[in-house]
């Protein structure tokens, strides 16, 4: 099957790959451009270890063909830090020692901070439903939980 | 004793620095398994038997060898033969012989230009089977009849006249059982079932592999041991271990399930068949649950004899386990050794059989064995305490092992803290919490040995005066941070001069993997032994250089000072300085320390658990979760907590939903996570933790390990509160919706 070229923007950057029209774009992220900070834990759209936001809207990865991306914006985690400073979630999972092994880390990041945008002083029980449709298996969510909520906290001017 | 009373005189040890790795985490940088790419790179793919047991008649692959860009088949034909015990077993489940032993194993392999191709060419791979009859159930597998799955598999151990499927029997025990059950009051015995679950790492097992004809190679795999995969990969490919190098990846989850192989001598054969180019091999979710290695399930007796007052006079338990198609995969041994390890009773026996089934090859799963013997023991122990009128927690103390009690399973206990977590738990504020209708609360304790083991950690100081820490034992959780935060504390300098890095076969002795709660205990014991010969050769220097002896220069706050005012008067010389002139003073310093570790301390925990069960539905919501554990000394408290925490929630979800399901023609029903259902964010509260610390005697700072008895009360304590809530007792597992709600419909039947 011959490939597709596609143009996109991919954390700002614009971007042009060949994708195999059966290629997700999971694979596409991860092994036309490099970007493997989004991970594939299940491929079915049950984990969120792929989730990034394509034109803004927060999509499982793995659901998504990599020719769908044309045209379009997507935004993964190695886009979440501007420069050196890190966004609020990322420098709040570290203080709250929020991972333990950091594989479903970065779809959490990608999930939270879509939350965090649309709802930016979101209950524990918001937190726990917008994120659940993120797995961890390590941590037993507490510590994630927490985390969230203070990175909420600090963007709002709370602390 | 809480640990607030405790911790004196430490300046690192007990504090909460960030991770030195959570940078690589939070912005995607980590590489995990499937992170890496190599130049001529080839994807594989494997295929699997469809079928429970089955005949392996015929392969053709001559459809897939025809399309272009597939470079490589392998079959079993292409593994050397004659292969006996363990490493036979893990060459058979690598790759199927003459029999597909179970749903998912694997048949023949293909690695192609790229991941689509090698997944084009598996289909075109041909495999005839003839389907053979096939059992699941550990039950139904030891009955007259069942299929027997592989004849002459039985050791020495068995009794005549038990099936074939019948592997291994183990019987133990002291005391006078019947003088024991004579002197209760109350003896209860009852049955227990718990299915196969599965770790559920998020991470699906992934490697690049790459070997040449000559048996060289090189791999890059997640794992929580290098030098396990070393050697397995090298007994099954009948190559030289010393020739393959391992380097582990970062490692998203394992919980025991990464501690062996399932595909990664794949990879590597298939490598050697195509030249040698590299090859990627990463399994999908669904091969991750049909064809690695859950943990056994488990059928279960249980007696106990308790009197009036709570005191427990004898116990004996009998279980069977499956744990696959392999001898030695079940952890029958140790859940027998596990099952009445928290208490002191006069008379104890314990019996068991591992049985053969049509399942995947079981492994390590968090304290292996000890959640299903905790479940059965500790709801029958409820059971009995809720008949005679008596609290709970108050039994457990009463009758909890400590210093100088003999253990169920045989040797005498060290200091332990199990006294300790049973009062640290009675006193805390849940306890009183008021319930509602529907609610209903559960207690119960749990146990594991912790591990030792063969470990060998290099240091080296810098010529900056920091610190490389060179460790073979692959950072699951944290230990990066605690190993780092012990070593700085020994040397006395800042946490930050300290670098840990997990190294690949090449740089260390060799290291068990990451398991038995091993890592901050047996890596930690032994850099914190190589800092102290660091610090004797830095002392050294000092003392060459001041003309006095060194015995008469100590280590203070990160230098070398003279010892007393006798030693004579020198300004202190700190690491930096000794490190930047060490070339000219005799040379790079480090120090190196190996050793198989004992000396580690069992650690004991205590959970209780509020929930609310819906009457109309069966489904049970967790309300409050409190774990209370003794950690020996917290080094990182808050890696401890969330050991304590995923722990307790890998149990709730084993619980309350997990299972693998097979249908009546052997195959596994839910290999996908929407089927297969771990606890998601909204199924839980937070997670209450108390670390209580009754230091180690075998290690420096007292560490015991933390990582797997958090996984062993929720089962029972679960069990205990949906009781106390609905009056109906559940003695299998998980404890689903369904089935709570059928079990308080004949409850109301009476």
């Amino acid at each position: 099957m011959s490939k597709v070229h596609v143009s996109a923007t991919v954390n700002g950057d614009p971007v042009e790959f060949l994708a195999d029209p059966r290629d997700t774009l999971l694979d596409c992220l991860r092994d036309q451009l490099g970007l493997t900070g989004t991970k594939e834990g299940c491929g079915t759209g049950d984990c969120g270890a792929c989730s990034v936001q394509l034109d803004g809207v927060l999509v499982c990865s793995c659901l998504v063909l990599g020719v769908e991306a044309e045209g379009k914006r997507v935004e993964t985690v190695e886009g979440l830090s501007s420069g050196q400073d890190l966004h609020p979630l990322q420098r709040k999972f570290i203080e709250h020692a929020a991972l333990q092994c950091g594989f479903c880390t970065p779809g959490i990041l990608v999930a939270a901070k879509a939350l965090l945008a649309q709802n930016p002083d979101p209950t524990e029980t918001e937190v726990r439903y917008w994120l659940a449709g993120n797995l961890c298996r390590c941590t037993g969510y507490d510590k994630i939980i927490r985390a969230v909520m203070d990175a909420g906290a600090e963007m709002r001017g709370a602390n | 004793m809480p640990k607030d009373d405790l911790k004196t005189g430490y300046r690192l040890v007990g504090t909460r620095p960030n991770r030195p790795d959570g940078l690589d985490k939070v912005t995607g940088r980590a590489r995990y398994g499937a992170d890496i790419s190599a130049p001529g790179m080839l994807h594989a793919a494997v295929v699997r038997s469809p079928h429970a047991h089955a005949r392996i008649i015929r392969i053709d692959a001559s459809k897939a060898l025809a399309l272009d860009g597939v470079k490589a088949v392998i079959t079993r034909a292409d593994f050397p033969t004659g292969l006996t015990g363990e490493d036979w077993n893990l060459q058979e489940n690598t790759i199927a012989g003459d029999v597909a032993l179970y749903d998912g194993h694997a048949v023949a392999a293909v690695a192609a230009t790229s991941k689509l191709l090698a997944q084009d060419a598996a289909k075109l791979i041909e495999v005839e089977y003839e389907v053979l009859p096939h059992v699941i159930d550990v039950d139904a597998a030891m009955q007259p009849g069942a299929p027997v799955i592989r004849a002459g598999t039985a050791d020495h151990s068995v009794p005549d006249g038990m099936h074939p499927n019948v592997v291994k029997y183990i019987d133990f025990g002291h005391g006078d059982l019947a003088a024991g059950f004579a002197a209760a009051d109350l003896v209860r015995a009852q049955s227990y079932k718990t299915e196969a679950t599965h770790q559920g790492y998020i991470e699906p097992h992934a490697c690049l592999g790459q070997m040449g004809e000559d048996g060289k190679g090189e791999m890059w795999v997640c794992t929580q041991g290098q030098w396990y995969i070393r050697r397995m990969c090298s007994a099954v490919l009948g190559t030289d271990a010393s020739q393959l190098r391992v380097t582990p990846s970062e490692i998203g989850g394992g919980f025991g399930g990464k501690t062996t192989i399932f595909m990664e001598p794949l990879a590597l054969a298939l490598s050697r068949k195509a030249g040698g180019r590299p090859v990627k091999l990463v399994m999908s979710r669904a091969e991750v649950l049909r064809a690695t290695g859950p943990t056994a399930s488990a059928s279960m007796d249980v007696k106990l004899g308790m009197k009036a007052d709570g005191t427990l006079t004898a116990a004996s338990v009998n279980f069977r386990m499956q744990g696959g198609a392999f001898l030695g995969s079940s952890p029958v041994g140790e859940a027998l050794s596990c099952a009445l390890a928290c208490y002191n009773i006069p008379a104890v026996h314990h019996e068991g059989y591992e049985v053969l089934a049509n399942r995947p090859k079981a492994a390590a799963y968090r304290a292996p064995g000890s959640p299903m013997a905790a479940f059965a023991v500790e709801s029958l122990l409820d059971e009995m305490c809720r008949e005679l009128g008596l609290d709970p927690l108050a039994v457990r103390l009463k009758n909890a092992v400590h210093e100088g009690v003999k253990s169920s399973y045989g040797p005498t206990y060290n200091r332990i803290g199990l006294v300790e977590t049973l009062q640290a738990t009675m006193a805390h504020a849940n306890l009183t919490v008021p319930l509602g209708p529907n609610q209903g609360r559960g207690v119960a304790a749990g146990f594991w040995f912790n591990h030792g083991g063969e470990t060998s950690v290099s240091l080296a100081i810098g010529e900056d005066g920091t610190v490389t820490v060179s460790v073979g034992t692959p950072d699951i959780g944290g230990s990066r941070a605690s190993l780092g935060m012990m070593t700085a504390e020994t040397l006395g300098i800042a946490y930050e001069a300290v670098r840990v890095n997990i190294v690949e076969t090449g740089a260390l002795g060799v290291n068990e993997p990451t398991h038995g709660s091993r890592a901050t205990f047996a890596s930690g014991l032994a850099a914190v032994e190589a800092a102290k010969q660091a610090i004797a050769q830095m002392c050294a220097r000092a003392a060459a250089e001041w003309g006095i002896e060194p015995e008469a220069v100590e280590w203070l706050d990160g230098a070398a000072v003279p010892a007393g005012p006798n030693a004579g008067k020198f300004p202190p010389m700190t690491i930096a300085e000794i490190g930047a002139k060490m070339g000219s003073t005799g040379g790079p310093i480090s120090g190196h320390h190996e050793v198989t570790a004992g000396g580690f301390g069992a650690s004991f925990g205590a959970h209780v658990v509020d929930v609310e069960v819906d009457p109309e539905t069966g489904r049970t919501t967790v309300l409050r979760y409190l774990v209370v554990q003794d950690a020996g000394c917290a080094i990182h408290p808050a890696y401890v907590e969330g050991q304590y925490q995923g722990g307790a929630v890998q149990g709730i979800g084993w619980a309350l939903n997990e299972e693998y399901v097979y249908g009546a023609d052997g195959r596994l029903q839910n290999p996908v996570f929407l089927d297969y259902r771990i606890p998601v964010a909204s199924d839980l509260p937070m997670i209450d933790t108390v670390i209580v610390e009754v230091p180690n005697p075998g290690h420096p700072y007292g560490v015991r390990g933390v990582g797997e008895t958090g996984i062993t009360p929720p089962l029972p304590a679960l069990a205990n509160a949906i009781a106390a809530a609905t009056g109906a007792r559940l003695r299998s597992l998980p404890m689903s919706p369904p089935k709570v709600l059928a079990a308080i419909k004949a409850k109301a039947r009476g």
